[in-house]
């Protein structure tokens, strides 16, 4: 086993001696200075490992599992809103009942679209996100042999693949699965009469998400504590690189409020099964008036969007991190202001708390809380905007190379930039009143987390993808999934604003009864069908990452892109414990992209100021 | 049908794949440095290439979805929002031609070139300070024109306002006008019947007796007169969607919501403007109610004057006298002089969350 020599005080103690190892690592752990060579059994190895590099392979290939279902469920309503008059013997094929004769019923249409919700926020761009790059990269970037807690950090891949264990099986119960939308709202939630999708599916989602709240603790926990606790020598927190920062922030929006979010799943699990009224009040349904009196719905809504709202910041912060690293990295230049993004950071994380109740202006709520809310969120286009410009002026006199993660990387500052500036229109509530739950608002959350969030994560997979498998992944397939992407998206959402802003309703079976809207059938079959060719862009970046694991061309040299940080002073093919021998001593920030005096234009982090030389 | 369509897509699969296939080989055969600075100068046309696209896209879209918009605002708060919208519209938008023109002009103009190294230039404080002031400020001005607008839409309704009570259910609207007494009665949840009391009226309360109640979600205003809509739901949350008002309000079970406006533009006038004869003002449940959400459909009619509306109110039965042979269930405590102010309230409901 590896020993470090030298203990570096409390805040950067290297605490992977022995006793932190995993138990199978005491006999025949192939890493550390050692070099053992009998490699651990595969169950240990590969299943139940502690090692972060698998464990956030795990939480991506879960990630791309869940992924290809969301977008399949997509494509299937995409299909009803495209040619509502039409039937399609496919979706019998897959949907067998809910789809009779080829024509999806309404209630499966509403399950869809919850789930389509469900698992692309929180078990693609939430778990396959940040699980994948906290895991894979928070040891590696600062310097640690592994996470503060291996053990928990498995446990929290454990509660996530129960939770999805769960989640999948309430698409096959007799009544659906939740069909009340990914908010859930209760009384539509709570009562099992108000909709088939309430029934034992709404159970089993509710306990799905509970689980799914543990394993997120239980990951935020340990990317805190790793980050504060293990970097390496000289690894200064002002030396982080951003997406560590970025991740940072991330564990801690997701400590501070998805317990809110478990409290409010907790007390609608009570109201759906003990008889309580936290959220039901004079209710007449199914011909019969409930006994429930004094709850209010409006409740929930507050502790659904205390984690709701910072959610989407959950799910850009990873991205922007990465963004930031890559621009720098494949434009050959530092990121511009690295103190000023940290601190963007710092108030998108603090305001991303005082704002949830943007999601609420027609709830009937207090017209002044309304306009508080408003005002905070404004504020947050601030520290967004101040972002964005670092951005560009980060590539501005940079030396930019095409590669494929840099395409994707731009792409999320494009994505971002057309996404946020909508959030500006429904986050005043005066243009809210019109805007809120139309098209418009599905078109401003898909281009600014949803679509941006993909964007982030496909920059950062083929970037270190040859970091996870000692290959590369194919580039053209590369280039052409990124432009299928990039125009595909925009083509689908661009024109939804305009549906939007003409007032067209979301979660809707079918328009055609309705005079004011049906005149977006052809709009509609036209999204519809760039959905799909979109879809299948996208498994050409599933087979890509699938074949390359296997075929993909060779990594030859340690630092293929160049890079400044730590990840790429590894071996090509790093063990458990990532270093062979000592942990290297890091001397400077993590965006030295400039002339090293020997024909390099990078310096790595790992490289002694030269004489005379002043630290970032 | 389905076999051919299938194998289609696996051709396109096996040819995409053999073509990137054989580019890696080619690179493989030629100059790796070579191939590179080729790919990169490719891209960075092609940037350019998406860049005009784009902006060519925008236009076009533009152009063909324009005619599928909103008439003219048929509310007085609707103008206000027209006029935000454009305001805000042209802020954004000079802020999303300008950084999506630097984002792609940037790629091209800073593509890698052999010879060049970049420009080391890690942070500067003014230009920081600039872009940070910018914004702040331009959103100051925004949150600003909203809120004025805000407070005025949310403002108490004016004293000669016309009151009506839309209440939501799985899946249609009922809609209450007050007799003439011009107060609307107590309501129980309790009480409701389908058959003979829809809303749950109590008898006991003679401002009830009068009350017309539709249940086919038909909503008749009068143009310049200022509507107060007092808003309930008998069980799931639903949303009052005005689209061609540009308002709306949530339905919340136990709680009474209320908004108001005034309609300016008549459904006689608006048939005039849009040019379609079968133009109606639609009432949309914005809010996820259960699987007949999308067909949750009310009408509005705006009167061209009270004259006409009080005909119309004059054809309609009060629903007391409609179903006066069945009186119902036993009449619930608490039943007290009846009050405007009271309307959709419950006796037992101690919470009220209206607009006030």
């Amino acid at each position: 086993m590896s020993q470090e020599p030298i203990i570096h005080g409390p805040n950067e103690a290297h605490t992977h001696e022995v006793g932190n190892l995993p138990p199978h690592e005491h006999h025949g752990g192939g890493h550390g200075a050692d070099g053992h060579h009998h490699e651990p059994h595969f169950l240990f190895k590969y299943i139940f490992s502690q090692d972060h590099k698998i464990i956030g392979k795990q939480f991506l290939i879960t990630g791309i599992i869940w992924a290809i279902i969301g977008a399949l469920f997509s494509v299937f309503f995409r299909l009803q809103l495209g040619w509502p008059d039409k039937t399609f013997p496919i979706l019998e094929t897959f949907l067998g009942h809910w789809a009779k004769g080829g024509k999806l019923s309404p209630e499966f249409y509403y399950s869809l679209v919850t789930m389509h919700g469900t698992i692309l926020i929180f078990f693609v761009l939430t778990a396959g996100l940040t699980g994948t790059f906290a895991n894979f990269l928070i040891p590696l970037q600062i310097g640690a042999r592994d996470m503060a807690s291996p053990f928990m950090n498995m446990l929290s891949y454990w509660f996530f693949f129960i939770a999805s264990v769960v989640m999948f099986s309430s698409l096959f119960v007799a009544t659906g699965p939740n069909a009340g939308g990914w908010t859930s709202y209760p009384p539509l939630s709570a009562i099992k009469e108000a909709s088939l999708g309430s029934g034992i599916g709404m159970d089993l989602w509710l306990i799905a998400m509970a689980l799914f709240v543990v394993s997120s603790l239980l990951g935020g926990l340990n990317y805190v504590a790793t980050i504060l606790n293990m970097r390496t020598k000289g690894m200064t927190m002002t030396r982080l690189p951003l997406t560590i920062w970025a991740l940072f922030f991330t564990a801690v929006i997701g400590l501070l409020s998805f317990p809110v979010l478990l409290s409010g799943f907790v007390l609608l699990i009570f109201d759906r099964n003990f008889g309580t009224s936290f959220y039901l009040s004079e209710i007449f349904i199914n011909g019969h008036a409930l006994p429930h009196i004094g709850g209010s719905p409006i409740l929930y809504q507050h502790l659904f969007w205390f984690l709701g709202h910072p959610e989407v910041y959950i799910i850009m912060l990873p991205g922007m991190g990465i963004a930031s690293d890559l621009l720098a990295n494949h434009a050959r230049k530092p990121v511009f202001g690295y103190f000023a993004m940290i601190i963007s950071l710092v108030g998108i994380t603090s305001l991303s708390f005082l704002v949830w109740a943007h999601h609420m202006f027609v709830s009937g709520m207090s017209p002044f809380l309304g306009s508080v809310f408003v005002l905070m969120t404004l504020l947050i286009a601030v520290p967004s905007a101040v972002k964005v410009f670092n951005w560009l002026t980060t590539i501005w006199r940079g030396n930019i190379r095409f590669t494929v993660p840099m395409v994707f990387a731009l792409g999320f500052v494009s994505m971002f930039i057309s996404g946020g500036l909508t959030g500006i229109f429904v986050g005043n509530s005066a243009l809210d009143i019109h805007l809120h739950d139309t098209y418009f608002v599905i078109a401003h959350f898909h281009l600014v987390m949803g679509v941006s969030a993909f964007f982030g994560m496909f920059a950062g997979i083929y970037h270190w993808f040859p970091k996870m498998f000692g290959r590369f992944m194919n580039n053209t397939l590369g280039y052409v999934h990124f432009f299928i992407t990039f125009i595909g998206s925009y083509l689908i959402f661009w024109p939804m604003h305009y549906e939007g802003i003409a007032g067209m309703p979301r979660r809707y079976y079918d328009y055609t009864a309705w005079e004011s809207f049906k005149q977006f059938q052809g709009l509609n079959s036209f999204i519809s069908i760039v959905a799909i060719i979109t879809f299948f862009g996208q498994l050409l970046f599933v087979f890509n990452f699938f074949v390359s694991i296997w075929k993909g061309k060779k990594v030859t040299s340690a630092n293929p892109w160049g890079a400044t940080t730590l990840e790429w002073t590894t071996p090509i093919h790093p063990g458990h414990g990532n270093w062979v021998g000592e942990i290297p001593e890091v001397h400077r920030w993590a965006y030295d992209y400039r002339d090293d005096g020997e024909g390099n234009d990078f310096i790595p982090q790992t490289v002694p100021l030269r004489e005379g030389e002043e630290a970032h | 049908m389905s076999f051919i369509i299938l194998a289609l897509v696996v051709l396109v699969f096996v040819i995409i794949y053999q073509v990137a296939k054989a580019s890696e080989y080619a690179t493989a055969l030629r100059s790796e440095e070579k191939v590179k600075a080729q790919t990169n100068r490719t891209m960075a046309w092609l940037m350019v290439a998406m860049f005009v696209l784009g902006m060519w896209g925008i236009w076009e879209c533009h152009r063909i979805l324009m005619p599928h918009m909103l008439p003219q605002s048929a509310s007085d708060h609707g103008v206000n929002y027209d006029n935000m919208l454009k305001v805000t519209l042209i802020v954004t938008g000079i802020v999303f031609f300008l950084t999506q023109g630097l984002l792609f002009w940037f790629s091209w103009r800073y593509q890698a070139k052999e010879k060049t190294t970049s420009f080391y230039f890690p942070h500067n404080n003014k230009l920081e300070l600039i872009w940070t002031t910018i914004p702040a400020l331009t959103m100051a001005i925004l949150v600003a024109i909203g809120l004025k607008h805000w407070f005025k839409m949310t403002s108490e309704a004016p004293a000669n306002a016309q009151i009506v009570e839309v209440v939501g259910k799985q899946f249609n609207w009922v809609i209450r006008y007050p007799g003439k007494d011009k107060a609307l009665g107590k309501r129980d949840f309790r009480l409701i019947n389908d058959a003979s009391n829809v809303l749950g009226q109590d008898w006991n309360d003679k401002a009830n007796r009068d009350d017309i109640i539709n249940e086919t979600g038909e909503l008749h205003l009068v143009k310049g007169r200022p509507v107060k809509l007092v808003i309930g739901s008998r069980d799931v949350i639903h949303d009052v969607g005005l689209p061609h008002f540009r308002m709306k309000m949530d339905a919340v079970p136990g709680i009474t919501t209320t908004m108001w406006f005034t309609p300016i533009v008549s459904t006689k006038e608006m048939k005039a403007i849009t040019g379609n004869e079968n133009f109606v003002y639609e009432i949309a449940c914005d809010q996820m109610c259960g699987q007949g959400h999308y067909s949750m459909r009310g009408t509005v009619v705006v009167h061209d004057n009270q004259a006409q509306l009080d005909a119309w109110l004059l054809m309609q039965t009060p629903y007391y006298t409609q179903n006066q042979g069945k009186k119902p269930e036993t009449p619930a405590a608490g039943s007290g002089a009846a009050q405007p102010e009271a309307a959709g309230q419950n006796a037992d409901s101690t919470k009220t969350l209206s607009m006030r």
